[in-house]
């Protein structure tokens, strides 16, 4: 469970995040909608680490995530899968997935048949370096990479990304059952508003850095105002 | 066969080959701390001067030279990783001149202190291996057993550096840092110390091609390893500061141009080999010869 309490980052003069908090529980999707710009990338970077905050507290569980570098948030089992999912291209399907499963005390060939079995056509490709992947499989690889270490928290930025939208629906219906079935975590970050809504437990929209609006997702969907201004969900 | 051997072009091959290893090695070690921090360490062949002088001057104690090789090697690492430590970690994210000050400088301070503890005179270093050439048919072949030695310590500092970043999860982890460090983080990989260690290995190889020098010809001395730092680091961006494997191969070329200049134009003209071959690479291929010109997409 990640607890995000009253959180406000700044980068010099210009507030990302002001007074945000929000709850994600274990087996439900938290969605954090907004449009660009309005703090969900920083959010997630603050969660792992990558941010320091100004003020304000996160929690994993009852542990406090202050001033613990990245790399050891990482080591607690929190899963951060970047805005263009950061595949590291010069290196193998499989390198990229055993750096993922190195932190973890999981058995490294036990892990990787277990990703290749998850998402064959890494399996495929494990000695091909990454340059030579599409998006679709970047996305997978990233996913695998993250599941790996077998962590509790997945945070997911903009996984829909630039993939066609019939490879999108796909995605989001194995981050739903990916969710349920290893009671995960997960906060998922999208400016696909209605991908994202159709999978999601729960909401936060973000404007401007700050939360305009939070609930279940059915509430959050059926909310003709959030809709029409902050979600771009109806034509104007 | 044996007449091939002892053949002037022959000659000039093996004293390409043997100085070029050399090279090659103080490439490798700049490129490998290039790939992580993108920094030029400028004090590269002062420092592992210094751990040479540390180790070698075990030898005057009556220890034996492979335990002052080791001394120097291990000397070298240390000095390494706390170089990254305590000068070059407070300049990460600053301006990219700083580190070349501050390591300008230190190769000034290093200098200058090892001729105030040892002097600036040359000290012999015993030699490991005899230095008199092989003999064919009463003809010079221009290499002697510590000239295959030479090589193939290099050549196997070589393999085994290729093997560490090639096949082992220290290796991995270096690789990722150096690529992606932020992605590393995100995995859990601890970067500030995989900087270190990169230093270290960097500091451990330029401290083994300062033992050849030292052991050779020429002895130790403070400012021993300045041409050699020149000639290695235009072969680092003859291959393209990225590419070790460029590196290797800038270094043996460099090495090859100077002998045979050397021997077919002037010896005067012969340090001018590694310039003009940097002059002719930078024309034809800016981004060096072993590197892949691509935009890194992120």
């Amino acid at each position: 469970m990640i607890r995000v309490e009253h959180l406000s980052v700044s980068y010099g003069a210009v507030k990302a995040l002001q007074d945000v908090s929000l709850e994600a529980t274990p087996g439900l999707i938290t969605a954090v909608l907004g449009a660009n710009g309005a703090g969900k990338t920083t959010l997630l970077r603050t969660i792992s680490g990558l941010v320091a905050p100004q003020s304000g507290n996160i929690l994993l569980g009852d542990t406090s995530l202050l001033r613990t570098p990245a790399e050891n948030i990482a080591r607690m089992g929190v899963a951060h899968v970047p805005e263009g999912r950061g595949v590291i291209e010069e290196l193998t399907v499989e390198e990229n997935l055993r750096l993922g499963a190195l932190a973890s005390k999981v058995n490294m060939s036990e892990g990787l048949e277990a990703q290749y079995a998850q998402f064959p056509v890494l399996g495929d490709r494990r000695k091909m370096h990454c340059a030579t992947l599409s998006g679709g499989e970047r996305q997978m690889l990233a996913m695998a990479r993250a599941l790996i270490s077998q962590p509790r928290v997945l945070l997911l930025d903009e996984p829909s990304l630039g993939l066609a939208p019939l490879v999108t629906a796909e995605l989001m219906k194995s981050i739903r059952q990916l969710c349920e079935s290893k009671n995960l975590t997960v906060i998922l970050v999208e400016q696909n508003a209605k991908s994202a809504l159709r999978i999601a437990h729960n909401a936060v929209v973000l404007h401007l850095g700050s939360v305009v609006a939070s609930g279940d997702a059915k509430t959050v969907a059926d909310d003709e105002d959030l809709r029409r201004y902050y979600l771009g969900l109806v034509e104007q | 066969m044996s007449s091939f051997l002892t053949s002037s072009f022959m000659h000039n091959i093996f004293g390409g080959l043997s100085q070029g290893v050399i090279y090659a090695l103080v490439a490798l070690s700049l490129v490998i701390i290039w790939q992580s921090t993108h920094i030029l360490n400028f004090a590269q062949g002062a420092m592992a001067m210094f751990a040479t002088y540390i180790g070698m001057t075990e030898l005057d104690r009556g220890i034996n030279y492979w335990w002052c090789v080791l001394i120097s090697v291990v000397v070298g690492m240390i000095l390494g990783g706390l170089t990254e430590r305590v000068l070059i970690r407070p300049l990460y994210g600053k301006s990219e001149i700083n580190p070349i000050v501050v390591m300008v400088g230190f190769l000034g301070v290093i200098e200058a202190v090892t001729t105030a503890i040892w002097t600036g005179t040359t000290r012999n270093v015993t030699e490991p291996f005899s230095q008199v050439y092989y003999l064919s048919n009463d003809k010079i072949i221009l290499l002697s057993p510590f000239n295959i030695f030479q090589i193939v310590l290099a050549v196997t500092i070589m393999l085994l550096v290729a093997a560490l970043f090639r096949f082992t999860k220290l290796g991995l982890q270096l690789r990722a840092s150096a690529l992606a460090p932020e992605v590393a983080r995100l995995l859990g990989v601890r970067v500030n110390r995989m900087l270190t260690i990169g230093w270290m290995l960097s500091a451990g190889v330029g401290a083994i091609a300062a033992v050849i020098i030292a052991s050779g010809n020429f002895g130790l001395f403070p400012t021993d390893m300045n041409g050699i730092f020149v000639a290695g680091f235009i072969a680092a961006a003859v291959g393209g500061l990225e590419s070790p494997i460029g590196a290797i191969a800038g270094g043996l070329l460099i090495g090859l141009a100077e002998q045979f200049i050397l021997a077919y134009w002037s010896p005067n003209v012969a340090p001018l080999g590694g310039i003009i071959i940097l002059v002719i690479a930078l024309m034809i291929r800016p981004q060096g010869i072993f590197t892949k010109k691509v935009g890194r997409r992120v």
